[in-house]
């Protein structure tokens, strides 16, 4: 059987899942022991979103996104170190233990977050990718949001000011199903979001999430039209998360067997089934990246475990650039 | 007399406010089905049907302008934010509509009604989750804001709240609506702009006002261990400010502290202390001093939010200061 992709991409997909998947799984389990604390939206489920992007891009392209970041972040290619220290709000956290689950951020990887207020990273996408064509790059932008943030007023002037000015990004709405306990159903009349796009003259498109080869597909021809000058694309991406809003999220709204139609679509799955079915590798092979998974995330528990708190007198550091800031102290 | 949770005194108030006045509803997001992001509006789908508990998508400038627009055509709606940071999307028609508008319209128009949800830090939540803003609402004419925690002073506050004409921002806290605390079954009102002495004393004043008055009543216990008698007050309302409960106080203690989770730079104390030098100066025996946060972002990490956070011990030194007993 011919595969769309050849095996070093089947591959790749597969072990960047894995470590999405098992990474999560771990912050999931520390959070019931309270190792974690404040908000945690973890992205199980959705992987494939992730995976299909990166092998769709390049590393000089940029990434932003809301608060459901981990596996946004591993796939950019913050290390699961980095990323497990900083839930754990320790110094050598992706951002010093200043942030926490909600505000994974890379300067070095271009992933520029993490954002906390549903939507406002629709503007900061097009921001991002304004000051690329002003800076000549043919680098594109990678904008990510929910099926809830696509109902904030942002995405509408957003939208317009990224046409009218041709911007390189790439909008992407990842469509789970739910913002919190309420369904898409609930929030519009409009249950195509892609069809957003056709207001502002935008090409629009929806996309199966659960598959890594069209979501690669639909962002290539997207970021294709950016590189090329012609604008922005917005894309409907359909995924599912497995667990809860976020860790305090029951998930009583939604039936036991919605969520076991999805786990049948599962990503990873899938894609181990296409590398088994075309001989991509031996059980032996796929052994080893699943020890190399569970080692790479073991130790990003040891290495948080063992990392220092920041000192208490970062307090007042990361507040300004300027270092000699005159803070009201009493 | 029974006891119940934050969220249950607050659920009570717009439960019976809304089947007293059939013009009064409630809207905002996962308030109705999901029973309320926090559980405060549990139940209410249930009785008054979804013309009246109203699940908004996420658009807070949205619905809070269909608020405002609806209290001008004699509706009393109860507008939820889910924290108070959410409303920073909506701040315009706070702001620019509903607190202009007996202004601009000469008197016809008005906007009798609610903005309420939590506000200020829960936890290791960071910087975008964790604001206090009472000071920036309080600063706006045509605006009247509570900001309370205790079960008792929620219910009949946020009811007088309901009934007022005029907008009025409501600030509860998320760590604190499981907190307990003493409510009749009977009904009854609080006005809206009178502090509460929490706790009689003589030798130094305590403000505070939401889930700060823990710290302060904290400090007065500690105090007390030292044979040291601190008033508490609890502001209650922060607009308009009732600084006579607190120049009363100052008579008799001729020292005050104010504790507050707000910033320094023209926080609510900042105001207090203004008015308590002018109106009390000849009482005072030591300067009026405030503990706020930090005049920071609160970040993650569990020791700088601690770091972040007025506390019990940091308070008791500072009062221990204005007493001269550090010195
Ligand atoms: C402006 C704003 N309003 C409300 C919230 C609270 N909130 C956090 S996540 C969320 C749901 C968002 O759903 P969606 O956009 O579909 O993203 P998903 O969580 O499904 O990834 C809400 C209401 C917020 N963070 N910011
Ligand atoms: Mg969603």
């Amino acid at each position: 059987m011919q595969t769309p992709f050849d095996k070093k991409t089947y591959l790749y997909w597969y072990e960047l899942m894995m470590l999405m998947r098992r990474f999560e799984e771990k912050a999931g389990q520390l959070y019931g022991m309270q190792k974690i604390r404040g908000f945690c939206h973890l992205y199980i489920g959705q992987e494939a979103v992730a995976a299909g992007i990166m092998s769709a891009t390049k590393d000089t392209d940029n990434m932003i996104t809301a608060y459901r970041d981990h596996g946004l972040a591993i796939a950019k290619g913050i290390s699961a170190d980095a990323c497990m220290a900083e839930l754990y709000g320790k110094a050598t956290g992706c951002t010093k233990g200043k942030g926490g689950s909600m505000h994974f951020f890379s300067k070095e990887k271009r992933f520029f977050g993490g954002h906390g207020i549903v939507g406002a990273q629709i503007g900061l996408g097009a921001g991002i990718a304004f000051a690329e064509q002003y800076q000549g790059t043919d680098n594109a932008t990678i904008c990510m949001f929910g099926d809830g943030a696509a109902r904030q007023g942002m995405l509408h002037e957003a939208f317009n000011m990224a046409v009218l000015w041709k911007l390189p990004v790439i909008f992407i709405c990842e469509n789970n199903g739910y913002a919190m306990g309420t369904s898409v159903e609930r929030t519009s009349k409009v249950l195509d979001i892609y069809r957003l796009a056709d207001a502002y003259d935008m090409p629009g498109d929806s996309v199966d999430g659960m598959s890594c080869e069209e979501v690669h597909k639909g962002i290539e021809r997207a970021v294709r039209r950016a590189r090329e000058g012609g604008g922005p694309t917005f894309l409907e991406i359909k995924t599912y998360r497995y667990r809860g809003h976020s860790m305090s999220d029951p998930a009583k709204y939604r039936s036991k067997e919605e969520l076991e139609e999805y786990k049948e679509k599962d990503p990873i799955t899938n894609v181990l089934k296409t590398i088994m079915d075309n001989n991509f590798a031996t059980q032996e092979e796929i052994d080893a990246i699943n020890e190399k998974v569970r080692v790479e995330v073991e130790a990003s528990v040891k290495f948080a475990e063992e990392s220092p708190y920041p000192d208490d007198s970062e307090l007042y550091k990361d507040i300004y650039m300027d270092e000699n800031y005159p803070f009201i102290v009493d | 007399m029974r006891t119940i949770a934050l969220r249950q005194a607050l659920r009570e108030a717009m439960e019976e406010e809304m089947r007293r006045d059939p013009s009064v509803f409630l809207m905002g997001e996962e308030v109705a089905q999901y029973n309320g992001a926090y559980k405060v509006s549990q139940g209410m789908l249930d009785e008054f049907g979804p013309k009246r508990v109203i699940d908004t998508p996420i658009s807070e400038l949205g619905f809070a302008a269909i608020g405002v627009g609806a209290a001008m055509n004699n509706t009393r709606p109860i507008i939820e934010f889910m924290t108070w940071n959410f409303a920073e999307l909506a701040i315009d028609q706070v702001v620019n509509h509903a607190a202009k508008m007996v202004s601009m319209t000469g008197g016809q128009f008005s906007s009798p009604m609610v903005f309420r949800g939590p506000n200020g830090s829960a936890g290791q939540l960071a910087a975008q989750h964790s604001q206090a803003f009472e000071n920036w609402y309080a600063n706006v004419p045509g605006l009247k804001v509570i900001s309370t925690c205790d079960p008792y002073d929620a219910k009949g506050l946020l009811k007088s709240a309901i009934r007022d004409n005029d907008p009025v921002v409501f600030m509860e806290s998320e760590s604190l609506y499981g907190d307990l605390g003493e409510v009749p079954e009977e009904e009854y009102l609080i006005p809206i702009g009178k502090a509460a002495v929490k706790r009689v004393g003589t030798d130094v004043t305590i403000v505070s006002y939401n889930k700060m008055m823990k710290v302060a009543m904290g400090v007065a216990d500690e105090l007390a261990k030292e044979n040291i008698s601190a008033e508490v007050i609890d502001l209650r309302t922060i607009r308009p400010l009732d600084w006579h409960t607190i120049v009363e106080s100052v008579k008799k203690t001729n020292r005050l502290v104010i504790v507050e989770e707000q910033w320094p730079f023209g926080s609510v104390g900042s105001e207090i202390a203004y008015r308590i030098q002018k109106e009390a100066f000849d009482y005072l025996d030591a300067p009026v001093r405030r503990i706020t946060t930090a005049d920071a972002n609160m970040h993650y990490a569990p020791n700088l939010v601690a770091a972040y956070l007025p506390n019990v011990e940091r308070t008791l030194k500072l009062v221990k200061e204005v007493l001269y007993m550090n010195k």
